[in-house]
């Protein structure tokens, strides 16, 4: 048995009903049985480098700063203490029931819950929120009070800067923090909209990218990143994605010759964008 | 005075009599219950008049009015008119509610009736809706859909003030969906608005007729009624025979393969035949298969529910007009419509209920007097026990249809929406009329005040959203619509069955000069499943519309495909109409393994199969559990039998695992089929039962049920599904928008991430309520597996072996068979990134 079966308890897993007369599924701690020797060369191809850490943490190197890619889908610039989440879309379950749609009001809190865990896990200096916090012009004010208090918690003895983004273009009140439209340290420059710039780390797109194996496909929202750029994943508990192979990406990086760095339960994959899936 | 009462006006026996018709006996009976103004629910075979039965009482009470002075009506609105809406019928099918109407414009045009009778459906033009509205005829034939459409009206008392009779086809298969459900509702309405309605339902033969007794009637609160029951004479007893193969029987799968020429020669030695399958796959696969060998050119047809309307059209036009020889479908054709002349039904694999099966033998031979005749193709072992139980059960006549449903909260949820944009109503009163409903009679009023909590803000514990609320209590304590824009949307999100993503399959023209671009429109084959295609990768091979085809792009909502000469598909589309076995055969089943003098009956290959199981293990009494363990190639198994449907099994198999994973036994994987389940591991079940160190009894104790069971399906895919119905058709998401309809793919919001939210912040929520009822019914069996787990109880018989035993191997042989699926997506993406390194290393 590997070690990866055994700190691992096995995932609940379900059939794909329809999909055979037997359905059924074998255990993530047989296919890793099977090949004990090959995960240890994949979790190198993959880490680039930057697993001695920590198994949670996988690096990726943006015109030559080191990044830190949480699976969450949270960016840390350990050089800075610098955290970078994109497209909240904090209140988008009340800006829906506005409209007649009456989804869950726990969007916010659950955003904010995972933000928390974030902070306390990498204790930044700096919180880079990168546009789209707020999913329209109204969130700040119909903001709860509890989620107003954990967002003045959360900026405590830090530095956090309100990028902002299509969603939410004009600075608001009540939610602290300073409003700018970009921000550039060193060789970065973090902004909302990709430009395709040379050092730029972006939102907006929500990437996700999708594999199919045996007839059964993934999809999972990604980090999109070449040597000199990177999208973010959006961040927010109800936000939707858009597949990499779609023509924005290819305009973005000039070419497919970029990588998917798939979010998993524990660690990050990484697949050239030429072999996901379009869709 | 009960010669008046069954007496047919002259007209009428004149009429009947120009056919060299008798009226039956059933539908003098219907006309009685109607002139002592009962309610009544018709059971018929197929082929004994039903619909007429059904439609006498009104032709004949609508022709006496006419001969009287006309009455004037109030219409609810302070005027009074003449007529205004007789009788309203209501059928699962907008085909069959066509069909009908035009049967039943003959007997009104010949005996020349003053009746003016209409349909309602999807395509009715809207200026004709409206106009039906202010100006309903004296029939209207529509589906329950647009019942509830015409409930949620202003219009509704005037429409409904006059209506003496409301006819329910079909109500056997109504009843078992949540449309049964929404109909229950609407026609718990229609009680309230006309009170001196009465009912007419048309059933096929079922286990429990009272129970449809009580869904035609307002249910008293906290008791029962009934409407009366009327039994048609039974037609000829059905000629059922199982094919007795001279090949050798399959092990397992469910191709029936084998016996395709076979089958080929029945075809040719009748007229024109029937062959039912269970699922669509099977059905491409046969009639693909068939094809291979019809040397003599008989004209075979395929007909299944996802094949393009057009085509399904041109295939049932066909058969009406006498020019196929065969039809391979699945239980499309269950349903109603009448066909023609069908001579002999082949049902291949397992008829899986007996009430189905008689439903199929009944579409062969549509004349009451003569037998069906119907042969049973088993296309493996184990199903030829299943069809020896099958052909046992139609003998006896045995019904096994399920009891009735218990209304579901999602519906009550659409049904109060409607409600409220028909006309303001206050909660006591809203109650009371659904209790009246059969399947909500035990309703809680705690649920029903959650339920209109949940369509007013959402029904969330953080009370975040009265500002939005979609209806609202004015001071006089009614409920009504905040907005008029929320019944525009009510009205374009109606109805319960939510399709699964659809996509269409285009031909694709041939590409010109290897143009890398994908060349826009070509002919619609059907459509598929969105989540099938999403497993594709372009370039692989399926079969569909009897052909094996290749994928080669998926452009918008459309799939693009070519031909392929591949001879064998590389995808499996294993789609459509899976039923589990019934409970009812199922403990059949068992009877007949349990005692070896039955086995006198089955073909030789069967009897030697088991009496070899006998003696290697053993074979267990009809309600025991039997279970064997066993070691092969480095693993261990543990194989059980319970007999329960496919789905129940896969739900023990998650369950079973959990356990053995966390004491220790390190399972890795299982496969159920529907007869038996087997989980394979590390750690050797067999010596440790045999040590005393693992109980079976507390392996499949009933509290598996529990904590085990909400762990899991917290996770499960099948769950996120389930949910997404809900909240579909409770209203929480909608599908189409004024001005715009959209698929799933362009929704913003999808149900997967409010489910995980939901189940977070309140697991309790009215809609998490409704899932998990769902899903102990439908996809996960729950229910079945608890029952078996307590029928089970200290009945545990445990057989260690040295190797695999007789009955195992066909469960076994799945296992190779199957694509393992892992429900964690993680682990394809690990195997992905595994291809990828292997590429790169190499």
């Amino acid at each position: 048995m590997s070690k990866l079966a055994q700190a691992k308890p096995l995932t609940p897993p379900s059939p794909l009903e329809g999909e055979g007369r037997g359905g059924g599924y074998a255990a993530r701690s047989e296919l890793a049985a099977s090949r004990p020797s090959r995960r240890a060369e994949r979790v190198d191809l993959s880490l680039k480098g930057g697993g001695e850490e920590s198994a949670h943490r996988f690096s990726i190197t943006v015109s030559n700063a080191t990044l830190i890619a949480d699976p969450c889908g949270a960016l840390y610039w350990p050089e800075h203490g610098l955290l970078a989440v994109s497209d909240l879309h904090l209140e988008k379950g009340s800006s829906f029931a506005a409209r007649g749609m009456l989804l869950p009001p726990y969007d916010t809190a659950a955003t904010l819950a995972r933000l928390t865990k974030l902070i306390a896990h990498y204790a930044p200096r700096i919180v880079v929120a990168l546009g789209d916090s707020f999913h329209d012009g109204g969130g700040p004010s119909r903001l709860s009070a509890e989620d107003r208090d954990s967002i003045t918690v959360l900026q405590r003895g830090r530095d956090w800067i309100w990028i902002t983004g299509n969603h939410d273009p004009e600075p608001a009140d009540g939610i602290g923090g300073v409003f700018q439209h970009t921000l550039t340290i060193d060789a970065l420059t973090f902004r909302h909209l990709p430009s395709g710039a040379a050092g730029e780390i972006a939102g907006h797109l929500h990437p996700v990218a999708k594999i199919a194996q045996r007839g059964r496909a993934v999809r999972r929202r990604c980090f999109a990143a070449d040597d000199t750029r990177l999208v973010m994943p959006a961040f927010g508990e109800f936000t939707g994605g858009l597949n990499i192979r779609d023509a924005a990406f290819a305009d973005l990086f000039g070419t497919l010759a970029f990588t998917a760095h798939m979010l998993g339960e524990d660690r990050l994959y990484a697949f050239a964008a030429k072999r996901c899936l379009p869709g | 005075m009960t010669e008046e009462h069954t007496q047919l006006p002259d007209a009428f026996t004149r009429w009947f009599a120009a056919r060299g018709w008798q009226p039956r006996a059933h539908q003098l009976a219907l006309l009685e219950k109607a002139r002592a103004g009962k309610s009544s629910l018709l059971i018929a075979p197929t082929g004994g008049g039903k619909t007429l039965a059904g439609f006498l009482p009104t032709l004949v009470e609508l022709y006496e009015e006419a001969a009287k002075d006309k009455k004037l009506v109030s219409t609810g609105r302070g005027i009074r008119r003449e007529g205004g809406l007789h009788t309203l019928y209501i059928s699962p099918l907008k085909a069959l509610a066509v069909d009908i109407a035009r049967n039943l414009e003959a007997p009104v045009a010949e005996m020349k009736l003053p009746i003016r009778l209409e349909t309602r459906t999807g395509d009715t033009p809207t200026s004709k809706r409206q106009r039906q509205r202010r100006d309903p005829p004296d029939i209207l034939l529509t589906t329950p859909e647009q019942l509830a459409l015409l409930l949620a009206s202003a219009d509704a008392p005037f429409l409904f003030g006059s209506l003496k009779r409301v006819i329910l086809d079909e109500l056997h298969s109504l009843v078992l969906s949540k449309r049964g459900d929404l109909l229950s509702l609407g026609l718990a309405r229609l009680f309230t608005l006309a009170p001196d309605l009465v009912t007419v339902g048309l059933s096929a033969t079922v286990a429990e007729p009272d129970e449809l007794c009580r869904f035609l009637v307002p249910q008293p609160p906290g008791g029962e009624a009934r409407a009366d029951l009327v039994i048609a004479r039974a037609g000829a007893q059905p000629d059922v025979s199982m094919l007795d193969t001279t090949e050798r029987l399959p092990w397992a799968g469910h191709s029936a393969r084998h016996a395709l020429g076979e089958m080929y020669d029945l075809i040719k030695r009748h007229k024109t035949t029937l062959l039912f399958v269970n699922t669509r796959s099977q059905a491409e696969f046969t009639f693909q298969s068939l094809w291979g060998i019809n040397d003599d050119n008989l004209a075979i047809a395929l007909h299944h529910g996802s094949l393009d309307v057009a085509q399904r059209r041109k295939v049932e036009d066909a058969m009406a007009a006498g020019k196929l020889r065969a039809v391979v479908c699945t239980s499309s054709l269950d349903l109603g419509i009448d066909w023609g002349d069908v001579d002999l039904v082949v049902n291949i694999g397992a008829p899986k209920g007996s009430s189905r099966l008689l439903q199929r033998i009944g579409r062969a031979n549509h004349r009451l007097d003569e037998p069906s005749k119907a042969v049973l193709v088993p296309s493996n072992r184990f199903e030829v026990l299943e069809c020896t139980a099958a052909i046992a059960a139609v003998a006896e006549n045995a019904q096994d249809t399920p009891p009735l449903r218990t209304g579901a909260l999602d519906v009550l949820a659409q049904h109060v929406l409607g409600r409220a944009v028909g006309e303001p109503f206050l909660s006591e009163e809203l109650f009371d009329e659904v209790r009246a409903a059969a399947p909500y009679a035990k309703l809680a009023r705690s649920d029903f005040d959650g339920v209109v909590d949940f369509v007013a803000t959402g029904g969330y514990a953080l009370k975040a959203y009265d500002r939005f609320a979609k209806i609202r209590q004015n001071k006089d304590g009614k409920w009504r619509i905040t907005h008029p824009n929320v019944a525009q949307r009510y009205r374009m999100n109606i109805g319960t069955i939510v399709e699964a993503d659809m996509l269409k399959v285009r031909l694709m023209r041939s590409r010109r000069g290897g143009s890398v671009m994908i060349p826009r429109g070509g002919r619609v084959l059907g459509q598929v499943e969105e989540y099938f295609i999403e497993g594709l990768t372009p370039g692989d091979t399926f079969v569909f519309a009897g052909e094996i085809l290749k994928y080669e792009a998926l452009v918008e909502n459309e799939v693009y495909v070519s031909r392929s000469s591949a001879t064998d598909p590389k995808v499996p589309a294993y789609e459509g109409g899976k039923f589990p076995l019934s409970t009812y055969l199922a403990a059949r089943v068992r009877d007949i393994l349990a005692d070896p003098k039955a086995w006198q009956a089955l073909p030789a290959q069967v009897r030697e199969w088991l009496e070899i199981q006998k003696w290697r293990s053993l074979l267990p009494p009809a309600n025991d559990l039997l279970v064997e363990t066993f070691p092969r190639a480095a693993k261990n198994y543990l194989v059980c039998y319970p007999f329960e449907g496919r789905l129940a099994h896969q739900t023990l198999g998650m369950l079973l695992t959990r356990r053995l994973e966390r004491w220790g036994l390190k399972p890795l994987g299982f496969v159920a089929n529907e007869y038996a389940l087997a989980v394979w591991g590390l750690g050797d079940m067999g010596l440790r039962i045999a040590k005393g160190g693992l109980s079976l009894a507390e392996l499949f104790a009933e509290d598996m049920l529990g904590d085990d069971l909400e762990a899991w399906l917290d996770e499960s895919a099948l769950m996120k599904r389930t949910f997404r119905n809900c909240a579909i058709i409770a209203g929480l998401i909608e599908r189409r928008f004024p001005g715009e309809e959209k698929s799933r793919r362009q929704l913003t919001i999808s149900t997967d991430l409010v489910y995980d939210v939901l189940r977070k912040h309140q697991a309790d929520h009215i809609l998490l309520r409704a899932a998990r009822a769902d899903a102990a019914s439908g996809l996960l069996d729950i229910k079945r597996l608890s029952e078996m787990l307590s029928r089970v109880q200290g009945r545990i018989v445990h057989k260690r072996l040295d190797h695999v035993s007789p009955l195992a191997v066909p469960v076994m042989l799945e296992i190779g068979r199957e694509t393992i699926y892992g429900e964690a997506a993680d682990t394809l993406l690990v195997e992905a990134a595994d291809e990828l390194i292997k590429e790169a290393m190499n």
